[in-house]
């Protein structure tokens, strides 16, 4: 029972730090807009270069970088040290940036500070799955792993549900008139986010401080057998490399792009191609997230009893083979075409504001439109009426915004939710299936960086891949579900020939 | 299956300069026709990361191709 207790204990305090720094690394990229106006003026473009900066470094290459950083000191002085370092790290950078000031308050100073920090986190979140995920192994009894290692695996997944949920409250909780509260968000409320992370920093660091180092790593450690050279071992030595570069196609890179498209994309595509307003297709993907997250551990712990190898693959097998038709059927959901509009509900509206010192004019044009089943859509039209009528507005600027009736937003929800189970099976089981693939001495190195390197570059990079292909085939709305599907199809393959599927009832 | 896995080697061994190529051309392409600082940072990083990544998959084609991973 003592046992039992103590378990649950390093579950709580690792999961709860992770979550946090999820939750911290998640609401710098679900801000970006409104943090850019801040600190990144788009007028200015040094600022806007910095901007660039903050969304590529961060990701890409500072997180596999904090892999190695950190990975080493995890494996050179002990896991609880170091994930609470990454924690205060994180937990500090977050709080932050939340304090520094505007672009027009300080200037310059501005944008360096919050990139300088956002870069902090980047290398913080490098550093923290590794130790969570291996501290957590350490601790697991034999043949548990699977199932106690899928607590931590919630915690990406929340942390991104909770950064939302948080978001969403803050934005509608500062006034009573929705529209004033949404502007004070935009002015200073987006701080708040920011800010309450050291409450959450501070009581996970409280939580983690009274933990024990893990009972395998204290075992090397007291036989004087821990790593002189994590680094060196790991990746320059053969029969170790062999398996990092296994993990890292065979796996993880697979479980970046079912993951990050299941999430990231799936809520980037419903806002921005299905035109989805942006309350909506935020709670689309918190409910999705809400009813999917149990999987985790669900398949976690499946993956005890029937090993970790089909249960990933055939997570990103359905993916590779469904995502095209799941995509179209957002697609189709939010296509007001076939709808039936109740015409009598129309309505037109001109408002048109004076140019200063120009006799032109800044017209907007709302349009608004209903349909039979509850669908309503708002059409922004903005263009220039020029005072020289031989000028014309090249090309208006329109913004497509609509909300679901309550029927075709829970079908889309449904179709989210089961990217979210293709998300639960592939990441449910990785961290004991990476945790087991290396010997204790190296693990925290070994199993960080073909981690981020999938997570952070192959996954992370959805977004922005997917995007460039639609502009590139821009006759297909399904274009950039090109990339996850080849990545994760090379995966399979790659997974089914090499990955062993046998059942690891070991404990080292 | 171990013939498969050597096999299968060839592919991975080749498939890493073909990724080398593919994203040196369309960082090329992109940069030509869409020139700006922007656009050099973010395939400057594309290139960056990308080329130990595909270096990486000719190693473990090369392994493959070995019965490194022979069961």
């Amino acid at each position: 029972m003592k046992k039992e207790n103590k378990i649950w204990q390093v579950i709580t305090a690792s999961s709860l730090g992770t979550l946090i720094e999820w939750y911290d690394f998640y609401i710098f990229g679900s801000l970006a807009t409104v943090i850019a106006g801040q600190f990144f003026p788009k007028t200015n473009p040094t600022a806007a270069l910095l901007s660039t900066l903050a969304t590529f470094a961060a990701g890409f290459i500072v997180r596999p970088f904090g892999a190695l950083v950190f990975g080493r000191l995890g494996d050179l002085v002990g896991r609880k040290y170091t994930f609470l370092l990454t924690l205060v790290l994180m937990g500090g950078s977050t709080f932050a940036i939340g304090l520094v000031p505007s672009y027009e308050s300080i200037g310059f100073a501005a944008p360096i500070i919050v990139l300088t920090l956002r870069l902090l986190q980047g290398l913080a979140l490098g550093g923290e799955y590794g130790g969570a995920a291996t501290y957590v192994a350490e601790h697991a009894p034999v043949g548990r792993r699977g199932y106690f290692t899928s607590w931590i695996q919630t915690t990406a997944t929340l942390g991104l549900f909770v950064s939302l949920s948080v978001i969403l409250f803050t934005r509608h909780s500062l006034d009573i008139d929705p529209a004033v509260s949404i502007a004070k968000f935009n002015a200073w409320g987006w701080r708040i986010p920011f800010l309450f992370s050291i409450v959450l920093v501070g009581v996970s660091i409280y939580i983690r401080l009274k933990m024990q180092e893990s009972p395998l790593f204290s075992k090397l450690k007291s036989e004087g057998a821990i790593s002189v050279n994590p680094l060196k071992e790991s990746f320059g030595n053969k029969e170790n490399l062999k398996m990092v570069l296994l993990a890292l196609f065979g796996a993880t890179m697979g479980q970046g792009v079912v993951w990050y498209t299941g999430q990231f994309y799936a809520q980037s595509f419903i806002e921005n191609v299905c035109k989805i307003d942006f309350d909506q297709s935020r709670t689309i993907l918190i409910w999705a997230i809400l009813f999917g997250t149990p999987l985790f551990v669900v398949f976690g712990s499946w993956s005890d009893k029937i090993g970790r190898k089909w249960i990933m693959l055939a997570g990103m097998f359905l993916a590779v083979v469904t995502y095209k038709p799941l995509f179209k059927g957002l697609l189709d959901l939010s296509d007001t075409a076939p709808k039936t509009e109740v015409v009598a509900a129309a309505t037109t509206k001109t408002n048109s504001v004076a140019v200063p010192n120009t006799q032109d004019f800044v017209r907007t044009i709302t349009s608004k439109k209903s349909f039979t089943d509850g669908t309503e859509l708002t059409t922004i039209t903005t263009d220039t009426l020029y005072a020289n009528a031989s000028h014309i507005t090249v090309k208006p600027v329109v913004k497509i915004s609509k909300v679901l009736a309550s029927g075709v937003y829970w079908k889309m929800v449904l179709i989210v939710f089961i990217m979210i189970v293709y998300v639960t099976m592939v990441y449910g089981p990785i961290a004991a299936f990476l945790v087991e693939l290396f010997p204790t001495k190296i693990r925290y190195t070994s199993m960080s960086l073909p981690y981020h390197i999938g997570n952070g570059v192959f996954g992370g990079l959805t977004p922005f891949i997917a995007t460039l292909l639609t502009t590139m085939y821009t006759a297909d709305a399904l274009a950039g579900l090109q990339y996850p599907i080849i990545v994760a199809a090379v995966s399979v393959i790659i997974g089914t020939l090499y990955l062993d599927s046998k059942i690891n009832t070991k404990h080292d | 299956m171990n013939q498969i896995k050597k096999l299968a080697g060839i592919i991975w061994l080749l498939l890493g300069p073909a990724c080398i190529y593919f994203i040196a051309r369309a960082a090329a392409h992109e940069m030509a026709t869409k020139p700006g600082i922007d656009t050099v940072i973010q395939w400057g990083v594309f290139v960056v990361i990308f080329i130990p990544i595909a270096i990486g998959m000719s190693i473990f084609g090369y392994y493959a191709l070995k019965g490194e991973y022979n069961h």
